[in-house]
């Protein structure tokens, strides 16, 4: 999934008020900028970094709780990772509301198998007195999970590396799949032919098939836009950084 | 179907899925994520200081339970009630023989001074006399109910009552975050169409300002409460009035959340047409609150509040009633041409134009619908004395009152149109005329055709 101009993407995916754009400051600096989604009202973010002689790009997306497209928030995030197709999508994830956020993580775990998973806030739920254990997280998921406190700037490298072995495909992923009840499945089991009929291999069928179950018209919408189209048009806009070489 | 490809394969995929999906799809998938949060972390997380996080999640296992959480909401507000009017009886009674001990003397001092007898009736009869029993009628209540609830309110059971509606408005059309700006106009209703705010979709937060008016505000609990108590217990005496007195109030607050529920579901299938949209609700731990501090804000900020309000624009308007209801024109008093002109309509209604004319004149404020009400009584001649709450009935069935008018009363105050206060509230967060218009009209039709219904079914079937 290497890209030609020889830089990874990152999408940076979380609910609100984790940490995320601590986390996205530090690893870009004064690397980035912002400026609003071609079409939408919606803020967006996006900076550069380094590591290794490897230079990455990365996608601050909007803080939601979910990515069922209830808003122009949520339709952003959800495009983003289904059409742009990240080479890393990273999920913070708060510590001491992990359930909580966990239901995000999950929902991008049946978007995409390129996903670690950095579980941030580690000191404040340490002084909560919450232990988390990472590895079976990590097992449960299917997917790396990395324990970080971007406010105090630990556990970064660790994230680093494991994005590094991510791009260079040395870490399998083998993400976890939400078993839905014997009704839905059917449904899903029946739908997926189709899907792959009509949008081919290019996205997630499974995936597809559930959100057209939950009437995600938005979805279906965004996908008959030409998606190879859409997927070129959302790193582009009027930005003078030196460092986007195409 | 494989031969024949279709023109627009996108559109067969949609209709297919939309075949097979059901209505609460979306709540199986997020149901099935939720469980599966819940199984990882329950194997992965671990909590070392466990007593708090579990405590509050054992209660809420119950108070938010699909079977336990309706019944305990709804025993919880009885309870309230229940011990706002139990409570509020002797303090009230006291209060009243205080006035009408205190009125002797001050009718001593207007006799010393020569005062002239209009100048005793404007301040004695109509100011005095108001004002005395909307303290003496109010102020107890308000001083047990607005504390009890500040409690809750502060233990963290409100955002709970949140989320046990929240079902019910999803299903209505509207946005589950309806279910916490209405539980704020348990409060006061102005307030309530601010917190709108926090809903985003802009369907949505209008169906939450037109529907907010009909629960019940600070202004209209002390009216709702002390109508059951005197009228809709009538029969029942000792405990069981009390608690049937609770009960009426109870199923007036469930009279009104259906009306929500169907005006939002209509509207939101009509001139509001959409889909609800999902959203996350968080569920603060449960905190014991500062009970002193609590009680005592309460009591201060929200009785005394109430009460000032009441007493201040209620004695203004208890001298303007009492002058209407002295100036003659002819035979009869100005008040009387208005209350006459409004009884007719009134009547249809099951009211009089005595009340017709409070609700009007109260516009400004719900707190002094009922002290204009007394007033406006007071002053035609029926010159009853701050006595018990028993005169006080008298004063109500002296105009010919029976359980009817005061069930129509209590309605109307539910449904009618929101405050003053509330309407310009309306009209700030929405900037629409038009909006503000109908959120004054679509109350104010559904209290009189309600109104109206229960009066004439109630004659038709003779029940009187």
């Amino acid at each position: 999934m290497s890209n030609n101009h020889n830089q990874y993407t990152i999408a940076l995916a979380g609910n609100p008020n984790t940490g995320k754009s601590t986390l996205f400051n530090l690893l870009t600096g004064l690397r980035q900028h912002t400026g609003n989604w071609t079409g939408k009202t919606v803020a967006h973010a996006e900076g550069f970094f380094d590591y290794k002689g490897q230079s990455y790009q990365i996608t601050d997306l909007p803080g939601t709780y979910s990515l069922y497209s209830n808003s122009a928030d949520e339709e952003v995030a959800r495009d983003f990772i289904i059409f742009a197709k990240p080479d890393v999508t990273l999920v913070v994830l708060d510590a001491t509301a992990l359930e909580r956020n966990l239901n995000l993580a999950l929902q991008v775990l049946e978007m995409t198998s390129q996903v670690i998973v950095c579980v941030n806030l580690m000191d404040e739920a340490k002084k909560k007195g919450i232990q988390i254990d990472i590895h079976k997280l990590s097992q449960k998921l299917g997917v790396p999970v990395v324990p970080i406190s971007a406010r105090n700037e630990e556990g970064i490298d660790q994230l680093l590396d494991t994005i590094d072995q991510m791009v260079r495909g040395d870490i399998q992923t083998n993400p976890l799949q939400i078993s839905y009840n014997r009704a839905i499945e059917e449904k899903i089991e029946k739908l997926v032919p189709f899907v792959k009929q009509v949008i081919g291999d290019h996205y997630p069928a499974r995936w597809i098939a559930l959100r057209l179950l939950d009437g995600d018209m938005s979805l279906l919408q965004s996908l008959q836009k030409e998606p190879r189209q859409f997927l070129k048009e959302v790193p582009h806009y009027a930005c003078n950084c030196s460092t986007k070489s195409i | 179907m494989r031969a024949t490809a279709p023109l627009n394969p996108f559109e067969e995929l949609m209709s297919r899925a939309q075949s097979l999906t059901d209505s609460d799809t979306r709540e199986q998938i997020v149901s099935a994520l939720f469980q599966t949060s819940q199984a990882i972390c329950r194997e992965s997380v671990h909590y070392t200081k466990q007593k708090k996080h579990d405590e509050t999640e054992k209660l809420d296992r119950v108070l938010t339970s699909k079977i336990w959480g309706f019944p305990i909401m709804l025993a919880m507000l009885a309870i309230v009630i229940y011990i706002t009017v139990a409570g509020a009886n002797v303090p009230s009674s006291m209060l009243a023989n205080f006035f009408n001990w205190l009125e002797g003397y001050i009718g001593l001092v207007f006799k010393q001074l020569h005062a002239p007898d209009w100048l005793y009736g404007i301040l004695v009869l109509g100011l005095y006399r108001g004002t005395a029993w909307v303290v003496s009628v109010m102020l107890p209540p308000m001083a047990i109910f607005f504390p009890i609830f500040a409690l809750l309110e502060n233990y963290g059971y409100l955002p709970r009552v949140a989320f046990n509606m929240d079902r019910l408005f999803k299903k209505s059309g509207a946005h589950g975050k309806q279910s916490l700006t209405m539980a704020m106009g348990f409060g006061c209703n102005a307030a309530a169409i601010m917190s709108t705010r926090i809903i985003e979709s802009p369907r949505e937060r209008m169906l939450a300002i037109l529907t907010n008016n009909f629960v019940p505000c600070n202004g209209r609990w002390p009216t709702l409460i002390l109508l059951a108590s005197l009228f809709m217990a009538a029969g029942y005496t000792g405990g069981w009035k009390t608690f049937v007195t609770a009960g009426v109030v109870v199923a007036m607050v469930l009279f009104g959340i259906i009306v929500t529920l169907t005006v939002s579901w209509i509207l939101s299938k009509t001139a509001l047409r959409g889909v609800p949209t999902h959203y996350t609700l968080e569920l603060p731990p449960y905190r014991r609150p500062k009970i002193w501090d609590t009680i005592i804000r309460a009591t201060l900020d929200k009785s005394v509040y109430v009460l000032k309000r009441a007493v201040a624009v209620a004695a203004p308007a208890g001298v303007l009633t009492w002058i209407l209801a002295n100036i003659h024109i002819g035979d009869t008093t100005i008040l009387t041409y208005i209350t006459d002109w409004l009884d007719p309509f009134a009547r249809e209604l099951g009211l009089d134009g005595y009340i017709l004319m409070a609700f009007i004149l109260g516009l400004p404020a719900n707190e002094i619908v009922m002290p204009i009400l007394l007033m406006g009584y007071l002053s035609t001649g029926a010159l009853t004395e701050v006595d018990d709450l028993h005169s006080l009935k008298q004063i109500f069935l002296d105009h010919g009152w029976t359980w009817l008018t005061a069930l129509n009363m209590m309605l109307f105050s539910l449904l009618h149109y929101p405050c003053g206060t509330t309407l310009i509230n309306i009209y700030k967060e929405t900037k629409s005329k038009k909006w503000t218009l109908l959120a004054f009209l679509i109350p104010t039709s559904i209290a009189i055709a309600v109104t109206f219904l229960t009066t004439h079914i109630v004659q038709w079937f003779d029940l009187l």
